[in-house]
């Protein structure tokens, strides 16, 4: 793949699907077959009609959503269903694997972020990513923290980048555990901090969205509930998008809930409603275990 | 079969019954796994005891104490004591007087140039440095070690048998007599060899040293470090982590690959037609030596250094871009600390084959006799490997332990250049 082709398609499709000056709009009204709310009032990130072709394989079919600001939405659905390539979409991961094709349109504050003008940098600083195992940089804690502030030119002066690694920790609630040793290894850490320093490394570049893929698979179930519970706080000041494999998860940390099935997104609605009254047959039949 | 109907009880004796076979092939798989190492434990000890004891008495020389009269018609007939005529007089007949005078008896000319074949025509050279240092010294006598000839060291040193009939061995009888006298007067001395460390090479063996060879193998190996390491480094970099997988870089890396397993010789051949005729750059210098054992080089280099980045978990590399790190970020602050000490790893196996590698420097005439030892890249020089080579042709039996002595100096010079590796690989090494 190379990334004219598929920007070139993309800018082709947004301009025959739909009016440039209309998807923006909050809570407009998508063509989709998709069920429930796919869209809200105010939206961080819409995605519209993205398809996503590795090869021949068809992995993404026509998702259209939309990512709400200081909320949690959770995607679900079986292994293979499509929810972590649409989770690297929003951030272009996806631009890292060389034969993924996107196509359609993903607006990140109303900007198209497939756009050639696009700068794919500045983008990742906007929406930080949180992979499914920790993979803190074989360096210091500290320097895990600050290598985003300091290659993003964040911190003028030592002191400030000094804040910042401290906020960014205290934020993700690691502080008191690792504060007298900053100089250790972040690949020392256990686990659960292991992978609330890879959130701290998010955050420290102030993004507005988080992309979470199964942050708490690789964890126990005490670091599962501590990294739920700094989920549920971060959702004060960013978009969270959550992967989970656990239905019990996304109920507890997400207002919004994504089922997606075979690269459709079948449902969208309130969590509450996801998993108390499914609209869709598929859904249903997901939440209460039949499958998956 | 009819244990296979009772279920439990046949599958039981079924699995104890192979289990024997399993430990048994167990054992037998170690035993084979123990004797390898020991085939091989008994070859390098084999070879290292027959390098070593062949090779150690190289490191020491023989001297004989001599009673040298400065006579003053002999060095300096007129009297001046003027530079130039203490260098140009004839030490040799000091040396020759001398001895004379020691041995009183000799008479003859066979026998008197066996006598004067004692010592070796070095001892002229320390005379006259002597002499020109301390011009004082003409008109007195004193005793003095002059180096003795090879025969002389290599019979004192015990390696020719005395009991063999005078014509199958290299020292005459009546030299052996003056041998024994000289050592029952305590004028015999066998000395820490220090010419074999400062010298150059030479026709005397008992004046060839390896200073020369080690000088040029250094510099040899510098110029060759110096180039393949970057460039093998960039190279891997850019083919592993930027360049497009397409018909070229699959072109590039089967060429590469192959390049790795071309014979040395055919690099030398090239390096020849190239850098000599083509460039015109100096023959038998090192600065040559090193771009044609770069070109050697380089294939492992960039294989080894390939086989390393693609070793540095995916993880990292997710995490580094996840962060908004541009690419060449990612690589520089993540990807190759990482890679490092492998790439070192890589580095240091192809510079110890460069270093002993002959056969492409004897197509670009680092096989010369080369008596200077070298202060540049430019200068004519020759490396180890050659020069154990050309000892190894020589004639003279004395040549035979240097051509150990020489060995065990490029194996030592080896294990300098593993251990920097090590030491450096240590210091890079990080865990992830």
């Amino acid at each position: 793949m190379t990334i004219e082709s598929h920007q070139h398609v993309t800018s082709v499709a947004r301009d025959v699907l739909f009016n440039e000056s209309d998807h923006s709009q909050p809570g407009e009204n998508v063509e989709t077959k998709t069920v429930g709310q796919v869209t809200v009032a105010s939206p961080v990130i819409t995605a519209r009609h993205v398809n996503v072709h590795y090869d021949e394989k068809h992995a993404i079919k026509d998702v259209s959503i939309d990512v709400a600001r200081n909320s949690v939405i959770a995607f679900i659905g079986p292994s293979g269903c499509g929810k972590s390539t649409f989770l690297r979409c929003l951030n272009r991961m996806n631009d890292t694997i060389p034969n993924a094709r996107v196509t359609g349109s993903i607006c990140l504050d109303g900007a198209d972020i497939y756009d050639r003008s696009q700068d794919i940098v500045q983008l990742r600083a906007r929406v930080g990513m949180v992979f499914q195992k920790p993979n803190p940089f074989p360096k210091s804690i500290y320097e895990n923290v600050a290598y985003g502030p300091r290659i993003h030119g964040l911190a003028g002066t030592r002191a400030d980048l000094d804040e910042i690694v401290q906020t960014s920790l205290r934020k993700a609630g690691l502080w008191e555990e690792v504060k007298d040793r900053l100089d250790n290894p972040g690949t020392g850490l256990s686990g659960g901090q292991q992978q609330r320093l890879c959130i701290a490394r998010a955050i420290a570049v102030d993004p507005d969205v988080i992309l979470m893929d199964e942050p708490c698979s690789a964890l126990d179930p005490i670091a599962t509930a501590k990294v739920e519970d700094l989920i549920d706080e971060l959702r004060e000041n960013y978009a969270i998008v959550i992967v989970t494999h656990s239905m019990q998860q996304a109920a507890r940390v997400s207002q919004r809930t994504a089922y997606f099935h075979l690269g459709d997104l079948i449902e969208v609605g309130p969590t509450e409603q996801i998993f108390t009254n499914p609209a869709h047959k598929l859904t249903e039949d997901y939440i209460t275990g039949r499958f998956g | 079969m009819t244990e296979a109907n009772s279920a439990p009880v046949g599958t039981q004796a079924k699995v104890a019954a192979s289990l024997r076979r399993r430990y048994a092939a167990e054992m037998r798989f170690r035993a084979y796994g123990i004797l390898a190492i020991a085939v091989g434990l008994a070859f390098v000890g084999f070879l290292f005891y027959s390098i070593i004891s062949n090779g150690y008495t190289s490191f020491r020389q023989t001297y004989l104490a001599v009673d040298v009269e400065y006579a003053a018609e002999l060095i300096d007939p007129e009297g001046g004591r003027s530079a130039e005529a203490l260098q140009a007089a004839d030490y040799a007949a000091v040396i020759k007087a001398s001895l004379r005078a020691q041995f009183p008896a000799v008479e003859g000319r066979s026998s008197l140039r066996h006598l004067y074949g004692t010592v070796s025509n070095a001892a002229e050279v320390t005379l006259r440095d002597r002499v020109l240092a301390h011009p004082e010294l003409i008109g007195t006598r004193e005793t003095l070690w002059l180096m003795a000839d090879d025969h002389v060291d290599t019979f004192v040193k015990g390696k020719i048998d005395r009991r063999l009939p005078e014509s199958d061995r290299p020292i005459a009888d009546e030299e052996i007599e003056w041998l024994d006298q000289m050592r029952a007067q305590k004028r015999i001395d066998v000395r820490f060899n220090r010419a074999f460390f400062t010298n150059g090479d030479s026709r005397e063996p008992e004046q060839a040293g390896v200073a020369g060879a080690l000088a040029g193998s250094a510099l040899t190996l510098m110029i060759t470090l110096l180039l393949s390491f970057p460039v093998g480094v960039a190279a891997a970099i850019y083919l592993e982590e930027f360049a497009p997988k397409n018909f070229w870089t699959d072109v590039i890396e089967v060429n590469i690959n192959n390049l790795a397993a071309v014979p040395s010789i055919v690099f030398g051949l090239l390096g020849l037609a190239m850098f000599i005729q083509f460039f015109g750059l100096p023959r038998s210098a090192p600065l040559v030596g090193g771009l044609v054992l770069s070109l050697m080089t380089l294939p492992t280099i960039i294989i080894a250094g390939r086989a390393s980045l693609k070793a540095v978990p995916p993880s990292i590399r997710e995490a580094a871009l996840g962060m908004g790190a541009s690419r060449v970020q990612m690589v520089l602050h993540h990807v190759l600390p990482l890679a490092l000490p492998g790439m070192l790893t890589g580095t240091i196996i192809g510079m110890a084959r460069a270093l002993g590698e002959s056969a492409p420097l004897l197509m670009i005439g680092m096989v010369a006799f080369i008596v200077d030892v070298p202060h540049g890249v430019s200068d004519p020089s020759t490396v180890l490997p050659v020069q154990i080579y050309l000892w190894a042709r020589s004639p003279e039996r004395a040549f035979v332990e240097r051509t150990s002595g020489a060995i065990i100096v490029l194996l030592g010079f080896l294990l300098v250049m593993n251990a920097a590796a090590v030491i450096l690989r240590k210091r890079f090494e990080r865990r992830w």
